[in-house]
């Protein structure tokens, strides 16, 4: 069906064979951790336990040991939440967004995107439990059946369709990212199974050759898989509901990329604080989550290429066209911050404009130009293709995009709250420790997740990248029968 | 010897009952059933397990639960205490000078909230933050609960048995160093105290003193006592130095006559017109209408030009421009309106007070707007006799020293001098309720009962006495007693204080009336007038009377005038030498903060985390200097400097203070305390021993000081860091010309409209709110007005609602962190000399910084109960709601602690719980109302204890309208107005506050705000000065301001 110009890169460099890439991604699954695993690993857990000790505080004393106060009611909590949930969206976009476009590059980065996704919005949702004055009646967010009488929760807030709005994403993440993972699953489980009695290729296998791979059985890996494949057996049937799942959970999460933080967006935008009562939030936000999301992805998959050797899966191409995305989404975004200034001048609003002057100019200036250097002025190197190319100038925009989008978001948070309406309450918000040691805590449970998930699940999707496998052209002809040859 | 002692298990044991025998043996009784099943229980033993295994399940999970403490039901219930219903006693309140007299709210026996005594005609019904502040001092975790014998803890006998073989003993004086003491009853008793001890001296002395008016008057007019002042009848007031609105003599009376004369309505179309001659910025210069910044040296040249402008002639010895140009406009002023003016004066030199009797005299003052035939006699400390004392104790002439309610080795200047010779003094007693200063250095404490505790009597001016009551009966009744009681004790009387009170009154203030009833009235309503002939009483050496008047003399009925015989001529002279036109030195002034006052309160947690009306400065004293004199020095906000005067120093920080006198510091009194209790303890720096004396009063003031940038930088905790209101129309304003002129100008100058094809609109008529039209017209709306014309910004409201609505105090690093809880704040602002229509980036800094000599704007704050309240619908969890009557409701229990509402706030009102204020031991200290038994008892019953991670706010004391509506529904009527009082009204000195039901178109609220309803049904605002905060954002707010007018020259 897809006619691909002869001029395009293969997706998949290395002449690679299907059973190369099996080998390839499996190979990670089945090893014992690598020494930089597990370096990176127990990193992580040491920011994990940082984390949870700092949050175990916030617990105990209350959110009173944050640098919040009577004016600046959410800071680093909400704005790191924010964050969290637009990194999450690279994910979907590229799962679904780009399924449906029949981007066929989007197969070897779309499950880890679509993992960190996973990852992300937990994070974001461990901050939307640690931001509550009294965290243990969180619940009562929920419209649940209750005994406290016709008590309901309050349809109007923006609160409470972020409630929504987040837990449907994850959900249909999840579920997506799982449909997605249940073939390789099965790989990974026959590869376990090959040195068990019942596998019926064994048969052909001489005594002794049985006997070799007897001491390589991995009973306990085959169960483990066993389950968690489902009992996928791999028939033509199978196969074409698989693809007709991925095409629907494709449709249901389309809307979601762009609903997940629009709603978000709504926080502010509906409120009447100078900053925040903006209608440009919704389109905004959303290609600052694309923008941020696919940062988020490029940074972890310039790493995981490098550990894990995948420079033939994740090529040039793959980070040249991740970082046009940024690019553009950069851009919209830059027009964006813009188009807020024209209109605060424009509405002649009072505090609207100075709202947004004392955003540039004012105690918070730092914050402001630190986020219009990183989201603005930094992408815009991404016209070069030089520097679209290049690994290190790649890896580091990359981290310098998410900086510039954490600073967007305490930017809008912060220096709106800071100086609104009634002079004065105007104070000056200062993070405290239990604030950094709150933002440490999502790091490592980020990482302790993800590397977790690059350890024990395929990192790419084996199945979908054999479908992008450039197998029937000549060349490709010609390197499969050498290698047989072998 | 062996023990014999049998023990029985009961008397069938004792007495051999047979049953009993029979059974003593068996391990279990017969009816717990032991074997596998019992036929005719029908239990098993299985059943009997069972049902143990439920028992011990159930009392583990029974066990969770807190246990009630103390809920110990009444036997015979005290006729008049019922559950929750509140009692009021009337009583007074006196402390520092500060009269009040109050009504006592008690809840099931305890004093919980002091309310102003309407019927009284000095303070009518208004109260400061002292007054309001002052039911905690009673369950003080610092008062002692015991008679003190050399620091140690003692029986009330012995101590008492030890004073009196001492008293008796001693051949020196004895010497009783009391404050002001206004009560006739105790005065006798003190009389009588004397009778038996003949070499007994009575001092008065107060920490801040009046010394100089006093001598003056008696100079003046032969009368020892303050003049009866009445600034409402006052047409032009020239103040010097006097910061009569704050902390000056009866300042709670001043606010009230003060903003009588100040406010505007469509019957009165003038106002007062007030001038401000001071150092720093006071509270009175905040409102002046005029204020000229003056050096402390320069005071007695301001009243000498003065003097002269007004009588004509002599010299004109201030050389500044500026000052004499307004001295000069003042005087034609108080020219202008001879009779209808008043000058009063700070000083207490009693050489400037002359002159100022000498200008009220020319200018035909006495009589109208000031009294002295009616005086005053809130402040009787004489100066010279405290020092004169104090050289006794030094020379060793003294046998014995009793303070009464003083604790001069904190608060006199020469203190040290006091602690040093407190040793050698063979017996000192104190009546103090806690080790302070004083009572740490006397041998013996006879702690003194709260006044809430106590009966006694006031006679603050001619013709008003009034009664206090106790509210409670002594809460350490074995460790504390009246110091009357303790007079008595040692003068060998049978009788209680009570009965001397009784008596007292019965021969000489309600003589001639039918005892009984008259008793009982006065009582009841706390307070008692008269004209007729009483008796004064005097003790011996107590400057009240001439020495020479016998003890229960007769006082003459006030005549309407007394000529003034003052030596104005030879004060003049005094004056012109005592004072300097221009000192290049840099000079001190002392002054009183409003919360604080002279300092005795210091352990009170409410008034140390109450935010000083100018500066906002809460849990501090500080140096506060000009702009230009900071640069000069090199410091900002919260530098430390070290300030020398003379031989004693300070270190501590500095607040720039616009307003302030270039060239001056001014420094708190009040602080520094170091034995006080655990809140006020080392909190800011004591100034007392910077005051010297001058004339032979005390001179708070020092004309030579050093000050030097010291190493180190702190944060002051500071409620409010924005002094501006960078151009908006917050507060709206006028002068009164131009307003007379035009009352429609203010909303010509400050109405909001948005700009639509149809033509400018304003922002109520661009709405997607429903409306709340329908809800109110069933029932109440109930709405609060603040009229910004009569606000002096005291501050008492924001105590009146800390108390009533159980406000945690956070203490200072909480403050630092801007985390307050009051529920109401006064905003304050000033004005910048920048263009504020031109709203650049650069003009907008240059808005930021107040003027030199800046205007001075009020504004309390407090939730505005928004009809469309954006509060409202962002929370998640429906915990804030909209009441029917147009209350925004806060729902404690449904609180998660999102904090959105807050965020949401246009007017930043909403108030989180940070920590467990009732419960953290970071609090304990601070908040001992939450976290001490006895500190819980000061906690209104009818407010919920907020717990952590909830939010809350004003509720515009739903309580007290829930009450106001029971009440009415009791009595099958509907609430009338006045019915409900909320806690910041009835505090509000100046009537600033009234709260009401909008819907009654009779009730106060609706006639001064004039609400009507258009044809769009859309709510309008006739009175030109009223208007909503944030009208722009249409919100809708129940609260309702009414525009400041100034009367500028």
């Amino acid at each position: 069906m897809q006619v691909t110009s002869a001029i395009r890169e293969p997706l998949v460099t290395g002449g690679k064979t299907m059973h190369d890439i099996t080998e390839d991604i499996c190979k990670r699954v089945e090893e014992k951790p690598s020494m930089s695993w597990l370096i990176a690993f127990g990193f992580s857990v040491v920011l994990f336990i940082i984390g949870c000790l700092s949050l175990a505080s916030t617990w105990w004393y209350g959110i009173g040991v944050w640098g919040l106060n009577k004016t600046v009611g959410w800071a680093w909590d909400i704005t790191n939440f924010v964050w969290w949930v637009g990194i999450g969206h690279a994910g979907t976009l590229i799962s679904a967004v780009l399924l449906l476009f029949r981007q066929k590059w989007r197969t070897s980065i779309n499950r880890a995107a679509e993992a960190m996704t996973i990852f992300a919005v937990l994070c974001a949702g461990s901050f939307i439990l640690m931001h509550m004055g009294r965290t243990w009646l969180a619940h009562w967010a929920l419209p649940l059946p209750n005994t406290y009488g016709s008590l309901w929760v309050n349809f109007h807030s923006p609160l409470v369709w972020d409630v929504f709005a987040i837990s449907t994403y994850l959900t249909v993440s999840t579920v997506f990212w799982y449909v997605g993972l249940i073939p390789d699953l099965a790989t990974i489980r026959d590869r376990a199974k090959l040195t068990l009695e019942q596998n019926p290729l064994l048969a052909t296998d001489t005594p002794a050759e049985r006997a070799e791979k007897k001491k390589k059985r991995r009973p306990i890996a085959a169960f483990a898989y066993g389950i968690l494949a489902f009992g996928w057996e791999g028939g033509s049937k199978v196969w074409a509901r698989y693809e007709y799942v991925a095409l629907i959970l494709a449709g249901l999460s389309t809307p979601l990329v762009l609903s997940v933080h629009t709603i978000v967006s709504m926080d502010f935008a509906t409120s009447v604080i100078p900053g925040w009562h903006t209608t440009i939030f919704p389109p905004y936000f959303v290609a600052g989550a694309i923008f941020s999301g696919f940062a988020m992805v490029l940074t972890l998959m310039l790493v995981t290429r490098v550990v894990y050797k995948l420079e033939d899966y994740i090529t040039m191409e793959h980070i040249d066209l991740m970082n046009k995305i940024v690019m553009l989404t950069g851009s919209i975004v830059g027009v964006a911050y813009i188009t807020e200034f024209f209109i605060a001048w424009y509405s002649g609003v009072e505090a609207e404009s100075y709202a947004f002057i004392n955003r540039a100019f004012g105690p918070y200036w730092w914050s402001y130009w630190a986020m219009m250097t990183c989201n603005v002025i930094s992408p815009q190197l991404f016209w070069f293709k030089s520097i679209r190319r290049n690994l290190i100038w790649s890896f580091v925009l990359s981290i310098v995009v998410n900086v510039g989008m954490w600073f967007e978001r305490f930017v809008i948070i912060v220096t709106s709250l800071h100086r609104d309406y009634i002079p004065s309450s105007w104070v000056y918000f200062r993070p405290t420790i239990y604030d950094v040691g709150d933002y440490v805590f999502s790091f490592g449970l980020f990482f302790v997740c993800f590397f977790l998930f690059a350890k024990y699940l395929p990192v790419i999707n084996m199945a979908e990248v054999k479908t992008v496998l450039n197998s029937s052209d000549e060349q490709a002809k010609k390197l499969a029968e050498e290698k047989l040859k072998h | 010897m062996e023990n014999k002692k049998i023990y029985w298990k009961g008397f069938e044991e004792l007495t051999n009952d047979l049953e009993f025998v029979k059974k003593a043996e068996k391990e279990f009784p017969d009816f717990l059933p032991i074997a596998e099943k019992d036929e005719e229980n029908n239990t098993s033993r299985r059943d009997f397990l069972k049902l143990m295994g439920f028992g011990m399940a159930a009392v583990s999970l029974a066990a969770c639960e807190a246990p009630v403490k103390k809920a110990i039901p009444y036997l015979n219930k005290p006729e008049d205490i019922d559950p929750s219903i509140p009692n009021y006693y009337a009583t007074t309140y006196f402390q520092d000078g500060e009269y009040c007299s109050i009504l006592v709210k008690t809840r099931e026996g305890r004093p919980i909230k002091i309310e102003g005594n309407t019927l009284s005609k000095v303070t009518k019904g208004g109260t400061s933050a002292r007054v309001q502040a002052s039911v905690l001092n009673l369950y003080d975790l610092e008062r002692l609960n015991s008679f003190m014998d050399g620091g140690k803890k003692a029986s009330k006998d012995s101590v008492d048995s030890k004073i009196l073989s001492a008293l008796q003993a001693t051949n020196g004086t004895i010497y009783i160093v009391s404050n002001t003491i206004i009560s006739p009853s105790t005065k006798s008793v003190i009389a009588e105290f004397a009778k038996k001890y003949p070499s007994t001296k009575h001092v008065s002395y107060d920490a801040v003193s009046a010394y100089g008016i006093l001598k003056a008057n008696e100079k003046s007019f032969g009368v020892y006592g303050l003049p009866n002042y009445d600034f409402s009848k006052a047409e032009t007031i020239v103040s010097i130095n006097a910061d009569f609105l704050g902390t000056w003599l009866s300042s709670i009376e001043y606010s009230r006559q003060y903003t009588q004369g100040r406010k505007l309505s469509k019957e009165k179309k003038t106002m007062s017109r007030h001038y401000q001659f001071e150092t720093g910025l006071s509270l009175s210069g905040a409102n002046a209408d005029h204020r000229v910044a003056i050096r402390p040296s320069q005071e007695g040249l301001v009243v000498a030009q003065l003097y002269n402008e007004v009588v004509g002639g002599g010299s004109s010895p201030i050389t500044d421009k500026n000052i004499a140009e307004k001295i000069k406009k003042a005087a034609d002023d108080l020219k202008a309106q001879k009779g209808r003016s008043l000058v009063v004066c700070g000083s207490n030199d009693v050489n400037v007070q002359i002159l100022v009797n000498a200008i009220n005299d020319a200018l035909t003052n006495y009589g109208s707007t000031l009294s002295i035939t009616q005086a005053n006699y809130t402040k009787q400390g004489n100066d010279e006799e405290m020092a004169k004392f104090v050289e006794d104790l030094k020379g060793g002439s003294v046998g014995a020293v009793i303070f009464y309610g003083t604790n001069p080795v904190y608060d006199y200047p020469k203190g040290k001098e006091i602690a040093d010779a407190l040793k050698n003094v063979a017996l000192s007693i104190s009546f103090s309720d806690r080790v302070d200063e004083t009572s740490k250095l006397c041998k013996f404490i006879t702690p003194d009962t709260n006044y809430l505790e106590s009966w006694n009597d006031a006679f603050p001016t001619d013709g008003n006495y009034s009664l206090t009551q106790p509210a409670i009966s002594p809460i350490y009744p074995e460790g504390t007693r009246q110091a009357q009681d303790s007079f008595l004790t040692w003068s060998g009387s049978k009788n209680n204080y009570y009965d001397v009170l009784r008596g007292f009154w019965k021969t000489n203030i309600l003589k001639g009336q039918a005892f009984n009833e008259a008793w009982t009235k006065a009582l009841h309503d706390g307070v008692y007038e008269t004209n007729a002939k009483v008796a004064t009483v005097v003790t011996p050496k107590d400057s009240t009377q001439k020495e020479t008047k016998p003890a229960q003399e007769v006082k003459p009925v006030p005549t309407t005038s007394v000529a003034f015989k003052g030596d104005a001529a030879g004060a003049l002279s005094a004056v012109s030498s005592a004072y300097k036109a221009d000192n290049a030195k840099t000079e001190l002034a002392i002054y009183q903060k409003v919360g604080l006052g002279s300092g005795a309160m210091a352990n009170n947690p409410w008034l140390q985390e109450f935010p000083d009306p100018i500066t906002k400065a809460t849990w501090d004293n500080y140096a506060l200097i000009s702009k230009s004199y900071a640069s000069q020095l090199g410091v900002e906000t919260g530098s430390m400097v070290k300030v020398t005067v003379g031989g004693s120093s300070i270190t501590l920080p500095v607040i720039v203070q616009p307003g302030q006198q270039k060239n001056t510091v001014s420094i708190a009194l009040g602080y520094g305390r170091i034995s006080t209790g655990k809140c006020g303890n080392g909190v800011g720096q004591n100034v007392y021993p910077m005051a010297s004396f001058q004339n032979g009063s005390i001179l708070y003031a020092a004309y030579e000081v050093a000050v030097a940038k010291a190493e180190g930088k702190v944060e002051m905790a500071l409620t409010q860091t924005h002094q501006t209101l960078m151009g908006r129309g917050h507060v709206r304003e006028a002068n009164l010309t131009e307003y007379n002129k035009n009352p429609k100008l203010i909303r010509e100058k400050y109405d909001i409209f948005i700009n639509t094809a149809d033509g400018p609109k304003k922002p109520t008529e661009l709405t997607m709110w429903k409306g709340h039209e329908e809800a109110y017209n069933k029932n109440h709306w109930w709405g609060l007005t603040i009229d910004l014309n009569s606000c002096t910004g005291c501050g008492a409201c924001v105590i009146a609602c800390q108390t009533e609505n159980n406000v945690p105090v956070v203490g200072k690093q909480e403050i630092i962190n801007a985390r307050e809880m009051h529920w109401i704040r006064i905003d304050r602002y000033y004005s910048t000399d920048a263009d504020t229509s031109v709203k650049s980036m650069s003009n907008y800094e240059k808005m930021e910084d107040p003027s030199e000599n800046p205007e001075v704007v009020f504004l309390p704050v407090m939730c505005q109960h928004c009809n469309n309240a954006p509060c409202e619908t962002v929370c998640p969890v429906v915990a804030t709601t909209h009441s029917s009557e147009g209350l925004n409701q806060m729902t404690y229990n449904r609180c998660i602690g999102t904090r959105y509402c807050a965020n949401n706030c246009p007017f930043k009102v909403r108030r989180f719980n940070w920590f467990n204020y009732t419960n953290d031991e970071k609090f304990t200290t601070v908040n001992f109302m939450s976290q001490s038994d006895l500190g819980k008892m000061v906690l209104n019953p009818d407010v919920t204890v907020r717990s952590r991670g909830v939010m809350e706010k004003c509720s515009l004391c739903v309580q007290r309208i829930q009450a106001g509506k029971l009440e009415a529904k009791k009595e099958k009527r509907k609430v009338k107005d006045g019915d409900v009082v909320t806690a910041c009204q009835q505090s509000c000195p100046a009537d600033a506050i009234i709260f009401g039901d909008m819907n009654d178109p009779e009730s106060r609220i609706a006639k001064t705000i004039g609400i009507t309803k258009n044809e769009q049904k859309d709510i309008v605002l006739e009175d030109e000065r009223a208007y909503h905060l944030l009208e722009e954002i249409n919100v809708k707010a129940n609260v309702t301001y009414l525009a400041k007018i100034r009367n500028k020259a």
